[in-house]
């Protein structure tokens, strides 16, 4: 556990480098890892996917996995891997302020 | 723990992590653990190459992947009485309990499951000795089978990743 600044925010980090509070997380912060990951700047795609994953991890309790993005999120499987290129299974999450998803599909 | 803060699969490390799965088997319940690996190493950035060899070139054969069963003569996970299993029937049955559990889990299906990986850039590659073996023709193959290659084909296109036998 650590804690960073992001975009100008304190933030809890995890050993993996996730946040541990996604009530911390904000539009910026969400820019700001982005960047860092390669993609700058998020599209509405981007965004579309980081709605759902912020929704439903505070509906079902956990993060979601690609397969239940790509099946509600509007994006298709080819989709979400040219926007996440390094890997959507992670980056989605960390991006959107979630930690890392126990899903394997 | 390694260091995956940057999101791309490399553990901290330089060079692209990458996995070569061979999948040699062609039972319903041997095919799933390496595709499975294979998608997860793609969500996570990790670079994925599949080889289907031998019973495995059914995974990936068009009009046999639909209609894999599950192994269970021989096989004391099952939990089931060894002579049982055996008794024709029992692993049509076997096949079709499976099948319902992957779908109640919301598992895809091995041939959408193949089609995930493909939109997801894993590589997948038949093998040649084992397609003249079985009397299978290349267009016999899933079309999201890249190649036809050889072992030592399937050696440079695994160099540098962790290679999983299954």
């Amino acid at each position: 556990m650590a804690t960073a600044t992001i975009a100008g925010q304190e933030v809890e980090l995890n050993d993996d480098g996730f946040m541990t509070d996604s009530d911390q997380w904000s539009r910026e912060i969400a820019a700001e890892i982005a960047r860092d990951a390669g993609i700058d700047p998020l599209t509405e795609n981007h965004w579309k996917v980081i709605e759902f994953c912020r929704m439903d991890a505070v509906e079902k309790g956990t993060p979601p996995g690609v397969r239940r993005i790509t099946k509600n999120a509007g994006v298709s499987q080819k989709e979400i891997y040219a926007l996440f290129p390094k890997g959507p299974g992670i980056l989605a999450a960390k991006i959107s302020g979630l930690t890392k998803p126990k899903s394997c599909i | 723990m390694a260091d995956n803060s940057n999101g791309d699969g490399n553990g901290g490390g330089s060079a692209p992590r990458k996995v070569a799965i061979i999948c040699s088997k062609g039972s319903l319940d041997m095919a799933y653990p390496g595709l499975i690996l294979a998608n997860a190493a793609r969500m996570m950035g990790i670079e994925a190459v599949m080889f289907f060899t031998f019973w495995g070139m059914d995974v990936i054969h068009e009009k046999r992947v639909d209609k894999l069963h599950t192994g269970i003569v021989g096989n004391p996970a099952t939990h089931m009485p060894a002579m049982l299993a055996g008794l024709p029937g029992v692993e049509g049955l076997a096949t079709k309990m499976m099948k319902k559990k992957i779908d109640d889990l919301d598992i895809p299906s091995v041939r959408e499951l193949i089609e995930m990986l493909d939109d997801a850039g894993a590589e997948l590659y038949g093998c040649q000795l084992a397609l003249d073996m079985m009397d299978i023709k290349e267009e016999d193959l899933l079309p999201q089978v890249r190649d036809v290659i050889s072992a030592m084909d399937f050696f440079d296109k695994a160099e540098g990743a962790q290679t999983i036998f299954i």
